[in-house]
């Protein structure tokens, strides 16, 4: 038996896209040493996919823009079950954190007059996305990569080793973080390529692995994808909120078979895309939402007059806010209206020069072309609902980003609370830039509060998660990973997916707690080294307790709101409104309460005319006097 | 639609290893990174192979499929003979760690040795300005998901181990000719281009270019203007003088070069 790898830092970032690289940039200003932990190679996170932009109230291209615009705008698109206060951080602080990236070498597309050009997107009020073509995610992953690297110079020239504050562990997975008396000890895991076990102590953690998309079967997220953040924080002692909205992009390619759910950027649909049915209807002017009729467009000529003369004229709803999108293309679908391969048409050939296509939508072109043989610049896309994003995730402090664990914290898509029930496009670069930093910075106030030194982990907590790494090794003939993976992301696409039902719901729980048995019989072939069916049974867990949150909080919520449909209960409440859905892990189950929501501050509440609060808010909760 | 393909596919580690054959079934629409996904789920589940967005955006799933370098998610099966047999090894420049998965540590090292972005001191975050026909250069540049087929390409590398140390690759010569030609950036790298990258070693052959699945023209448009650029520096007698007016002006940058 060889001696476990150990190392101990100040902060450990868990996860190496745009959240934890902020996070990680944020803790090594503050003098802390940070080792950052990839599940897959350095630079190829999730956060490479976004196509759209960041959201930023810059005011480039509409001088209107501000932060209170922008702020309204999230409150809007998430049914106002969002923290407003990280919706307010968010607003103000995401221009910052965007000129900030520039600093760091990031080239984004520019404005006539040299500053950084902003797109239109749905449920944006203004252009206000940054951009670089429909790449936009490549350029803040790399930009933050490429930061790092000059930071492990800078260190490089002041102490002679690259890596004296900055560690990069590529290829590692944590499968346990260690607590010791509910305080944050470190983390416990394994190296992909090698299989060998390794220690992180730590008196702070962040999270920042991103989402759970590979629960679902149709799906735009990787094979990383798989909650690990949200089941370790469970498992931990901590807490998740509003695990019951689920983002479901309204489009995603729904041919070949093996591309179907992989994204198509809302910028399509933002530079001019329409939507229509089997019949040729542009069909989302018949599915524009009361509480959104005096903000869109209701005929095609004033949809189209938008676009050069946004000021007279009101934006076409193909621009709503994603939830509506996605439910609008399901009833199409439903309704027999549907493509010939079960989608809906996305048209930008009939609507810009083809140059100007290739130009804007270069890796939309190219992925089409590439992957379904369509030239997007003649043709028109098939498009339909795939599984995009989780709003709801793990519960944390809106100004530090802690979580209930002391000397946990959490950002990005695993932390939960500025997108309410609805995730507007541009928002998560944003967040991502917005909260990684606040949690970097969290995470160093907090050791520097706790004296630096982190907690004894024991003998016997190694062991233990040794033995839960190690435990599929030891099944002679278990059953393969793999097929209850795939029975399980069919079980939530189609019992747990756009539009849910009570007895569905109770269905898949009880299919999930089958599941939860058999895991325990999973077996792995083959030896430690590079073992992608061992890796795949340790991620299943994290599936298995993530999809039991889903399931349960969505079971719980008795109304239709942003990513949480009920065909049972197809109304949005005001009562409900004013309830968060905690999520806990019992050990072997997971436990639901109901918490209540902070009421609004007043000055935020002042931002929004008492009509429009009147259409989300309970009569006792609206603001009395004149407005 | 469906059919049952002959593939072989490289097994083994850094002590060695072999061709392995596979009887798969194919479906429409499928692309190789699928066709290796069923292998897992169904005979060989500790297959090893790197990948994530199955877009094309990542840069992941470099292999070599029937000896061209390739991104195995952006090869469609219907370019194959239902009666080809497919081979897919791992690629050849770097050191396999288990299967298809090699060890693309050089890449990270020579990352690591590319001066950083360093713009005009003075210069507040929010205040950047620049033309989009100035920063379009770079950007070009900025399009590659690091995929490093061209380092796996390039054959100053491919075939000569030991001119690893020396030589950093057409994908980190390509980042110092995007720095270089960053509209903010003051910093001279030319000196490094050629010292510690070896840009000498590019005989620019081209093959990177015909390699690169974001179609980036990486020859042409980053390695030929940046020996240009040096060339310049080398021969020109005027340069020390041109040199220090740059600095002075913080406007570092060598003349323009047109695209290739």
């Amino acid at each position: 038996m060889t001696e476990l790898e150990r190392h101990s830092y100040d902060v450990i970032v868990i996860g190496a896209g745009g959240a934890g690289l902020r996070a990680a940039i944020e803790a090594r200003e503050n003098g802390k040493r940070v080792a950052i932990i990839c599940k897959s190679l350095f630079g190829k996170a999730h956060t490479v996919m976004a196509e759209g932009g960041i959201a930023a109230a810059m005011g480039n291209v509409n001088s209107n823009d501000n932060w209170q615009v922008h702020f309204r705008d999230t409150m809007r698109g998430g049914k106002f079950l969002n923290s407003w206060r990280m919706a307010e951080l968010h607003a103000k602080e995401a221009p910052q954190r965007v000129w900030e990236l520039e600093t760091y070498g990031a080239l984004f597309d520019r404005t006539k007059d040299g500053k950084i050009s902003q797109r239109n997107f749905g449920g944006h009020e203004y252009p206000r996305l940054a951009h670089v073509g429909d790449r936009s995610g490549l350029e803040l992953i790399r930009t933050l990569q490429q930061k790092i690297v000059s930071l492990q110079q800078e260190d490089f020239r002041a102490s002679g080793d690259y890596e004296s504050h900055i560690r990069v562990f590529s290829e590692l997975t944590i499968t346990r973080l260690l607590t010791n008396e509910g305080h944050m000890a470190g983390a416990f895991g394994y190296h992909r390529e090698t299989g060998d076990l390794v220690l992180f102590q730590s008196p702070a953690v962040v999270l920042a692995t991103g989402g759970i998309g590979k629960t679902f079967k149709v799906t735009s997220g990787s094979w990383e994808y798989t909650g690990d953040g949200h089941a370790l924080a469970m498992r931990a002692g901590a807490t998740t909120v509003n695990m019951e909205f689920i983002q479901f992009h309204p489009t995603g390619m729904v041919w070949p078979p093996s591309v179907k759910g992989i994204l198509v950027t809302e910028s399509v649909r933002g530079d001019g895309g329409i939507l229509t049915n089997s019949e040729g209807k542009r069909f989302m002017f018949d599915y524009i939402p009361d509480v959104f009729k005096e903000k869109y467009a209701t005929t095609p000529e004033e949809g189209d007059r938008w676009y050069t003369d946004p000021d007279n004229n009101r934006r076409p709803p193909e621009l709503l806010p994603r939830d509506e999108v996605a439910r609008a293309i399901n009833s199409e679908v439903k309704a027999g209206r549907g493509t010939p391969h079960g989608g809906v048409f996305l048209d930008v050939s009939s609507r810009l020069p083809a140059d100007v296509i290739r130009k804007k939508l270069p890796s939309m072109y190219h992925q089409f072309k590439e992957l379904a043989d369509v030239d997007i610049t003649a043709e028109p896309m098939e498009v339909g609902p795939t599984c995009h994003y989780v709003m709801g995730g793990v519960e944390v402090e809106p100004d530090t980003e802690e979580t209930r664990l002391p000397g946990l914290f959490a950002a990005g898509e695993v932390a939960g609370g500025l997108h309410g029930s609805n995730r507007l496009g541009g928002n998560s670069l944003s967040d991502l830039l917005v909260f990684g930093r606040r949690a970097g910075l969290g995470a160093s106030e907090y050791v520097d509060r706790v004296g630096g030194a982190a907690p004894a982990v024991t003998d016997e907590m190694i062991a233990e998660a040794e033995a839960e790494a190690l435990a599929p090794f030891g099944v002679e003939g278990g059953e393969n990973p793999y097929t209850i993976h795939s029975e399980l992301q069919e079980t939530m696409n189609d019992l747990v997916g756009i539009i849910r039902t009570e007895s569905e719901m109770q269905e898949a729980l009880a299919k999930i707690e089958g599941y939860k048995e058999r895991i325990r019989s999973v077996g792995v072939q083959g030896g430690r080294a590079f073992n992608p069916g061992w890796h795949l049974a340790l991620d299943l867990k994290n599936m298995l307790l993530v999809a039991e949150a889903v399931a349960k909080a969505a079971l719980e919520r008795q109304e239709s709101r942003g990513g949480h449909t009920r065909d049972d209960y197809p109304a949005m409440s005001p009562e409900w409104r004013q309830v968060n859905l905690i999520c806990r892990s019992t050990g072997d189950a997971v436990e639901l309460t109901r918490q209540p929501l902070s009421p609004m501050r007043g000055d935020l509440l002042d931002l929004f005319e008492v009509s429009e609060l009147s259409k989300y808010l309970t009569e006792s909760e609206l603001p009395k006097g004149e407005h | 639609m469906g059919y049952s393909a002959k593939f072989k596919v490289w097994r083994g580690d850094d002590e060695g290893g072999a061709l392995e054959d596979f009887d798969v079934d194919v479906n429409e629409g499928e692309v190789v990174l699928d066709i290796v996904h069923r292998l897992q789920a169904t005979q060989a589940p500790d297959l090893a192979v790197r990948w994530n967005c199955k877009a094309g955006k990542c840069g992941s799933c470099s292999a070599e499929v029937n000896g061209k370098p390739r991104l195995m998610c952006m090869t469609r099966m219907s370019t194959f003979d239902p009666a080809e047999t497919i081979t897919i090894t791992p690629m050849r420049t770097f050191p396999v760690i288990r299967d298809l998965v090699t060890d693309v540590s050089y890449n990270y090292t020579k990352a690591r040795m590319v001066p950083a972005f360093a713009p005009p001191a003075d210069l507040e975050p929010g205040d950047y300005r620049m033309a989009q026909v100035d920063v379009e250069r770079s950007q070009e540049f900025r399009k590659c998901i690091e995929c490093f087929l061209c380092n796996n390409t390039c054959h100053a590398v491919r075939d000569h181990e030991d001119n690893k140390d020396g030589f950093s690759g057409p994908r980190f010569l390509m980042r110092i000719a995007e720095l270089d030609m960053h509209p903010l950036d003051t910093v001279d790298r030319r000196d490094v281009a050629v010292e510690d990258h070896g840009l000498g070693y590019c005989n620019i052959t081209k093959c990177c270019t015909e390699v690169c699945p974001e179609h980036i023209h990486i020859t042409d448009n980053a390695l030929i203007p940046l020996k240009e650029r040096v060339a310049d520096k080398k021969y020109d007698p005027l340069f020390s003088v041109s040199s220090l007016f740059r600095k002075a002006t913080g406007r570092d940058k060598a003349p323009e070069t047109p695209k290739g």
